[in-house]
């Protein structure tokens, strides 16, 4: 043995040209390592990868060009990212690879944004300055923000767009919900900028509530509130049947009574025909606001105002017919319109609604009078379960912070999150189990059972995700702020008839209201005086195929004008003047040019009708009578551009010039003759 | 050594025979045991859904199990297999009085088509399979999903909503649903991106289609042209360039 390493030993060293030779090939050895190891490393072999891929495409010579080897990185120092990963996905800025193919050789769908500007990480999480695949994507102990998964991705947007875009569906719906489910009322979420999150949803104040119900229907609606409504946003606090007594106890117990002025009396409605309480609900449009389950079981009408299908079962008739005379003197606050109904209609729709009972409801429902200490334990389960967050009662304060800070919770460190048995160990799904089954988590939780579906939970879910650190340190520049609601207020004799319509509730004017409706902050601008008294009046409607339409108020003369000569005085657009295009001013030749470009170039029959007898598109309005309702003007400018006049508006704009707008606009001028009821067919 | 090997030999294999039923015994007892055997599993509904990447889909998947004279049969043992990270809960079970079985599918959390086979077997054991496919559509297509929710569904889609009365009997030419895709599969990129800019006439198709390249940017429409792609019926396949050399 020892002789053949010696006799080796003097093969390589035995005299010096040998012993040069061998360590040079040694050294040379050496520094070959350094690229073998840069040739297998992991993005390396993606980079060969690629060239691969591409090799059978047509144009592989010109993505061959563009392609360059080695790691790629921006660096964006007022961003605070690093991102390399480009390397491995050398595809993100070809466009004709976009959205086909395997990863990472996909390109980068088309956004807004410049890559470049804002990199990878600023939107996708994920660890920029890693280049290996586990470590970029995935968390470890040392980086715990993941890349968020596809179906979050919008919560990137969400770090500095506060506002409501398109691009942004799930984002969009999140925040709604967190809204409307009055989540943001337990919970703080501060927005980076200033402000914090506010809540949409009306929770009734209960300081009154043994005049509006029973205490046996507070039982049950609080053992279950989607047995009482489906659509009910109220969480079930899967309270025991004593603890249920007990808050029921305390909630009648803290209810005062209410001074309200009493409504015309009831004459004429008892000898009416079973029918016409359902007619006139019709007729007032409840729908537009209010849901009910039709007999096949699917809630029809809008989510404004609380469902109604079992409302028989819940109100006293007193407190209904009271309500139905003028809503605003029970709650100031309600969106509900106080509509002028007189005494026969009241007991009309007070008869219809109230027969919309369920006796299976209340079947098992008895309840033994309180005593004193159900009520002081109702009272002590009441603010133990933070109750007052969102209704008002007497002898109860609202808490301040009842539930975790939500600000940074896109952020959360999961070394400081319990996991429940079973919940995967990643902060999504960590969200998802919480908002959706919260008592796995143990029986101390807090947190209701609120009754949400699986694509609302992961709206919700990427709506949290927003709300990150990185979004709190961002400068500045980079954030586009939410809407904020103005605190316009109409003046005089017509601003008092639009807060008693409560017209907010539907239509924005000058920046604040729903969007339920058109924003009327130039109605008068479009509209003429005579069509616009009568349409308040009695609003025969527009758009035959809507199911949500304006009610009628039961306004008289007097009402109808003031608001009509305030709508067309203070409402009107800056960009142009109404008077100088008249009907009488279009020629005969005009008028035939607009017909034809109104049936065939722009085909506008295909979602208006003109002519009741031939026209059937009905996704827009109506235009039989244009000529009554609409200023010449107007027309001329919504078609040139109508979101700029109506925004959100589907009409698409179809770049019409001058002479066609005018020409249309002549036709349209000329149509007067039709009246609602032929347009309803 | 050998002799060693030669003693042990029959005592190891007897052992590998064991562990071997051992598992068999397992496999069988996993899963709730058939009490009746069809021949056949059809679809009853879910197929073709679209959802967002890693959503549970809207509708739940129902399949019927059948006999050879076309009969539902009650009990018998339905097994989900879904392709790429697609999850069908429960994976599998029995159908129920009406030959039914419902199951939810939640999809993987990649863009493109997930393919879920259900599979029964018959007294003999032989396997009878029905594959389903499932469309998870990424952000780009979810985003063309809503805008057509918004602008193009009240004519292209036939079907009326309590929300939304459908337009589409109102039109002289009947617009083409998006799923359709014997009819835009013909199309290139290029052309349906024409259309929804220019309107109908830019691509001799009527003037009832607007132009919506006022209205929608580069962006949205570009999402709406990857909504008709994704979940185009027979699926739309990249054409042209990508396989020119092969």
């Amino acid at each position: 043995m020892r002789k053949k390493i010696g006799e080796g030993y003097r093969a390589l060293f035995g005299d010096s040209p040998r012993a040069f030779g061998t360590l040079g090939v040694l050294l040379l050895a050496c520094l070959a390592v350094v690229p073998a190891k840069d040739h297998f490393r992991e993005w390396s072999g993606y980079q060969s990868g690629y060239l691969k891929y591409i090799a059978n495409r047509g144009d592989a010579a010109t993505l061959k060009r563009r392609f360059e080897g080695g790691i790629h990185q921006d660096w964006l120092p007022e961003l605070g990212v690093v991102d390399r990963c480009g390397t491995c996905h050398v595809a993100l800025k070809e466009a004709v690879l976009a959205g086909t193919g395997p990863q990472p050789f996909r390109g980068h769908p088309v956004i807004p944004h410049n890559l470049e500007r804002y990199g990878c990480v600023l939107c996708h999480g994920g660890q920029g300055v890693a280049t290996t695949v586990e470590e970029a994507h995935r968390s470890s102990k040392a980086w715990e923000q993941p890349i968020l998964p596809a179906r979050y991705v919008e919560a990137g947007c969400g770090q500095c767009h506060q506002n409501t875009m398109t691009g942004t569906p799930e984002l969009n719906q999140g925040r709604t919900l967190l809204a409307e489910y009055g989540c943001v009322r337990c919970h703080t979420v501060n927005v980076p900028g200033g402000g914090r999150m506010a809540a949409s949803d009306h929770p009734p104040s209960l300081e009154h509530i043994a005049g509006k119900t029973t205490r046996e229907w507070m039982y049950a609606w609080l053992k279950n509130p989607q047995a009482y409504a489906v659509s009910a946003t109220m969480p079930n606090f899967q309270l025991s049947d004593d603890d249920a007594r007990d808050i029921t106890a305390f909630l009648v117990a803290q209810s005062t009574a209410l001074e309200v002025a009493q409504g015309p009396a009831e004459t004429g409605a008892a000898a009416a025909e079973s029918g016409e309480g359902s007619s006139l609900y019709g007729e007032s449009f409840c729908a537009s606001c209010h849901a009910m389950q039709n007999a096949a079981g699917l809630l029809v009408g809008g989510n404004v105002g609380p469902e109604l299908t079992r409302v028989g079962t819940k109100v006293k008739p007193e407190w209904l017919k009271a309500w139905l005379w003028n809503p605003g003197q029970w709650s100031p606050t309600t969106v509900m319109p106080h509509y002028r109904f007189d005494g026969k209609q009241i007991g009309l729709l007070a008869r219809y609604l109230g027969s919309q009972t369920d006796s299976d409801f209340l079947a098992k429902v008895s309840l033994p009078p309180a005593t004193a200490e159900q009520v002081a334990h109702g009272k002590k389960l009441v603010n133990e379960r933070g109750c007052g967050s969102c209704h008002e009662m007497n002898g109860v304060k609202k808490p301040d912070n009842f539930a975790p800070d939500l600000s940074n919770v896109g952020s959360r460190s999961l070394e400081k999150i319990v996991f429940a048995p079973g919940v995967q160990e990643d902060l999504p799904s960590y969200l998802a189990a919480k908002i959706q089954h919260p008592h796995r988590f143990g029986p101390a939780t807090k947190m209701p059972q609120f009754s949400l579906t699986a694509p609302q939970v992961d709206a919700l879910v990427t709506a949290l995700l927003a709300e990150t650190d990185r979004a709190a340190g961002l400068p500045a520049a980079l954030r586009v702020p939410g809407k904020v609601e103005s605190d316009y207020q109409p003046a005089g004799p017509a601003g008092k008839l639009i807060a008693d319509l409560r017209c907010f509730s539907c239509h924005a004017f000058n920046g604040r209201g729903g969007d339920m409706a058109p924003d009327l902050s130039i109605e008068g601008s479009a509209v003429q005086r005579g069509w616009l008294v009568s349409f308040l009046k009695n609003p025969n409607t527009l758009r035959p195929a809507l199911i949500r339409r304006m009610p009628r108020f039961n306004l008289t003369d007097g009402e109808a004008q003031t608001l009509a000569d305030y709508i067309l005085t203070v409402y009107q657009t800056p960009a142009f003047e109404a008077g100088p295009l008249s009907a009488a001013g279009f020629t005969a030749d005009q008028r035939e040019h607009g017909r034809q470009l109104f049936y065939s170039k722009y085909a506008c029959q295909a979602c208006h009708i003109v002519d009741p007898k031939n026209d059937k598109g009905y996704v827009g309005p109506t235009l039989t009578q244009a000529g009554t309702r609409l200023n010449a003007a107007w027309i001329v400018h919504y078609l040139k551009d109508p979101q700029k006049m109506r925004p959100g508006n589907l009409e698409p704009n179809q770049h019409i010039s001058d002479e066609d707008a005018r020409d249309l606009a002549a036709f349209l001028m000329a149509q007067t003759k039709g009246g609602a009821q032929e347009a309803r067919k | 050594m050998r002799g060693v090997w030669r003693k042990a030999g029959p005592a190891a294999a007897l052992a590998m025979l064991v562990m071997a039923s051992g598992c068999k015994k397992q496999e069988s007892a996993k899963g709730p045991a058939p009490k009746g055997y069809g021949a056949a599993v059809t679809e009853v509904s879910g197929g073709k859904q679209a959802g967002f990447v890693g959503s549970v889909l809207d509708q739940p998947l129902v399949v019927q199990v059948n006999d050879a004279q076309g009969n539902p049969v009650a009990g018998a043992l339905v097994t989900f297999a879904a392709g790429g990270k697609a999850e069908v809960t429960p994976a599998e079970g029995l159908t129920g009085d009406d030959g039914q079985l419902t199951v939810a599918c939640q999809l993987g959390g990649e863009a493109g088509r997930y393919r879920i086979t259900a599979t029964t077997r018959d007294k003999q054991g032989k396997a009878a399979a029905l594959e389903l496919d499932e469309i998870a559509l990424g952000y780009q297509e979810n985003l063309g999903r809503q805008l057509n929710e918004k602008y193009c569904s009240r004519c292209h889609n036939q079907e009326s909503t309590a929300e939304r009365v459908s337009n589409y009997d109102n039109l002289a030419t009947k617009p083409h649903s998006f799923s359709d895709g014997a009819f835009y599969n013909a199309m290139s990129d290029a052309d349906i991106t024409a259309m929804i800019q220019y309107g109908g006439a830019a691509r001799h198709q009527p003037a009832e289609m607007p132009s919506y390249g006022g209205t929608l940017n580069k962006a949205e429409v570009e999402a709406l042209v990857a909504y008709v792609r994704a979940i185009a019926d027979p699926p739309h396949r990249q054409k042209g360039m990508v396989y020119a050399r092969q």
